[in-house]
């Protein structure tokens, strides 16, 4: 399977991921060829078979719905790249 | 001190004959010296490691040490390290200071085993050759012309190196075993769900996971003694027992039955790779093994299928690096938009992109039955296989690798290329078995690499088996020369 410039603009937004017109062929080339790597799968027969989402085919194990952290905003917001009074700062939102 | 073994160097401890500051000191030189060359840590911590080993000295004069109390651990940069830059090997996370241990790091440091440093891997795991850091390739110890492998290349290079006795790594597609493999040390990734994930960067959540990389089997049977375990915090963990995998180390291997899978000795296997192998398989052999032939059939459908489900599980896990709470952010931007892609398009690395690209456009309307469903299908029918193998057999052998180490910048340019490195080692994660790569020789004075592989919870006997065969082998105790 090909993928073309519009494809990479699709998949650059679904990844959120900033794709620049520069890179957009080489990008492309490069996910058409693992796109054809994926292509051998369809060739396998997988009739009846049930996904296997778990590789020890386990349901994941549930914990009490209760806090258990304890609040560490302060230390958690010393990494952050903007905060002030306990918020995270990004750019406006709304107008 | 840096060839003794490790019961060799506890013993020194707990005697002491040696001190841990002493020890410690020992391999932060040994570090100055050659890591300015091989490039295999991204963190070096002298004085969390010295402070520790003081603590760890007093621990042992008090008689309370265990038996890695004292001795230098190396972490793989994925495990966060409380205070100390945990980086991935990414640019995203260049400027983070990680605010709390991994609980493997935790049980480490309970111990008291000293931090030498943090060390090179592929950018968020995500790789077979630790090119892709943003801190530069490792170069691998035997030959510096070659990748020492991925994405566990530094944690390997510095065991083989002696820059450090032991190692923490990962492995999601082969990132403990393919290193080991072409750096000539001992890796065993255990079974899925063994060792907490907790507080490891997580990659691709329903494959990541954590083991030991050592000299020898008797060294990683301590290690992962000590790593392994349940914690409440993983929801990912299993609710079982602890072990001690060094209570069976002395077992014989008497009528143990050896599968060796046919589809693993065909084309695109290097026919020197395949002589070690079966080599080191007669060896087994000869020490009351007996070898069966069994079949993997789907073996060649784990990479696609592998190649979509750990992007699309990349895809999920790596949106939480928006340039919003902590890592890199792209400057003045525009709007909340702009903020995210600029973020991503400047933090990440060329495969890490790609991966989340991939992963993203898998799950998407129209292709998500076609790539994600099918290859969690084709996942259920590899485990399968195994399962199927394991009723005629104890454990299956083979090659970890199709060559061995490859050459820096050979196979950057073709992804495709690059993910085949994963071919025997890939099947194992998709059914989460337990498996580990021993050194077996060397091809052109690069080493290869053993791959045993067992059933759910067989660690003791896999590491009993390489044991045993480096009871009567030499290769786990070389070095390379200018390191020795």
């Amino acid at each position: 399977m090909s993928i073309g410039q519009a494809e990479v603009a699709y998949i650059s937004r679904l990844s959120a991921i900033q794709v620049n017109p520069s890179e957009v062929d080489e990008v492309a080339h490069k996910l058409s060829n693992i796109l054809e790597l994926f292509s051998q799968l369809q060739a396998a027969n997988t009739q009846g078979v049930e996904p296997m989402a778990h590789p020890l085919d386990q349901m994941q194990r549930l914990r009490a719905d209760v806090v258990t952290e304890t609040n560490q905003r302060q230390k958690f917001q010393a990494i952050a790249p903007s905060a002030q009074d306990g918020l995270y700062l990004v750019p406006q939102v709304i107008e | 001190m840096h060839t003794l073994t490790l019961k060799q160097m506890s013993q020194k401890l707990h005697s002491g004959e040696i001190t841990s500051v002493q020890l410690t000191q020992h391999y932060l030189d040994r570090i100055s010296a050659f890591d300015p060359t091989l490039n295999a840590f991204i963190s070096v911590t002298p004085e969390l490691a010295l402070s520790m080993a003081a603590d760890a000295d007093k621990k042992l004069a008090a008689g309370q040490g265990e038996f890695l109390t004292g001795i230098p651990v190396a972490h793989k940069d994925i495990f966060c390290t409380d205070g100390v830059k945990t980086s991935c090997a990414s640019k995203m996370l260049d400027n983070f200071i990680a605010p709390y241990n991994a609980h493997v790091v935790e049980l480490l440091n309970q111990i008291g085993m000293p931090i030498l440093g943090k060390t090179n891997m592929d950018e968020f795991a995500m790789g077979s050759s630790s090119e892709s850091s943003y801190y530069g390739p490792t170069l691998n110890p035997w030959d510096h012309q070659a990748v020492p492998g991925g994405s566990s290349g530094g944690a390997a290079a510095v065991i083989a190196a002696g820059l450090a006795p032991l190692a923490t790594g990962t492995d999601t597609g082969g990132s403990i075993r393919q290193p080991a493999a072409f750096c000539g040390i001992t890796g065993i990734k255990p079974t899925y769900g063994a060792v907490s994930r907790f507080g490891i960067i997580a990659y691709a959540s329903s494959f990541d996971q954590a083991g030991p990389m050592t000299r020898s089997a008797e060294d990683a049977a301590w290690l992962l003694s000590a790593m392994a375990g349940f914690d409440a915090r993983d929801s990912t963990s299993l609710e079982r027992p602890k072990d001690d995998y060094t209570t069976q180390l002395n077992q014989s291997l008497n009528g143990l039955k050896v599968g060796v899978p046919a589809e693993y000795f065909g084309e695109g296997l290097d026919p020197a790779v395949e002589t070690q192998v079966k080599n080191a398989i007669a060896e087994i052999e000869k020490l009351g093994a007996q070898i069966v032939t069994v079949h993997l059939p789907n073996k060649d459908l784990a990479v696609p299928a592998y190649y979509v489900l750990a992007p699309a599980e990349a895809s999920s896990n790596l949106s939480r690096f928006d340039g919003v709470r902590y890592g890199y952010r792209a400057k003045d931007p525009v709007d909340l938009q702009d903020l995210y892609r600029r973020s991503r398009a400047e933090g990440f690395g060329a495969e890490v992109k790609r991966r989340i690209m991939v992963g993203a456009y898998a799950l998407s309307a129209g292709y998500y039955d076609a790539y994600y469903v099918k290859a969690q299908q084709l996942r259920r029918m590899v485990s399968d296989d195994f399962k199927r193998a394991f009723e005629q057999c104890d454990v299956i052998m083979g090659p970890v690798a199709p060559t061995p180490a490859f050459n820096l910048g050979e196979k950057t340019d073709d992804p495709t290329s690059m993910y085949l490195a994963d071919l025997y080692t890939i099947p194992v994660n998709l059914a989460g078995l337990p498996a580990m790569s021993i050194p077996a020789g060397f091809v052109q004075g690069r080493p290869v690499g053993l791959h045993l592989v067992g059933p759910y919870f067989s660690e003791s006997k896999l590491l009993n088996i390489a044991h045993q065969y480096q009871q009567v082998t030499d290769w786990h105790t070389k070095m390379p020369a200018q390191y020795k």
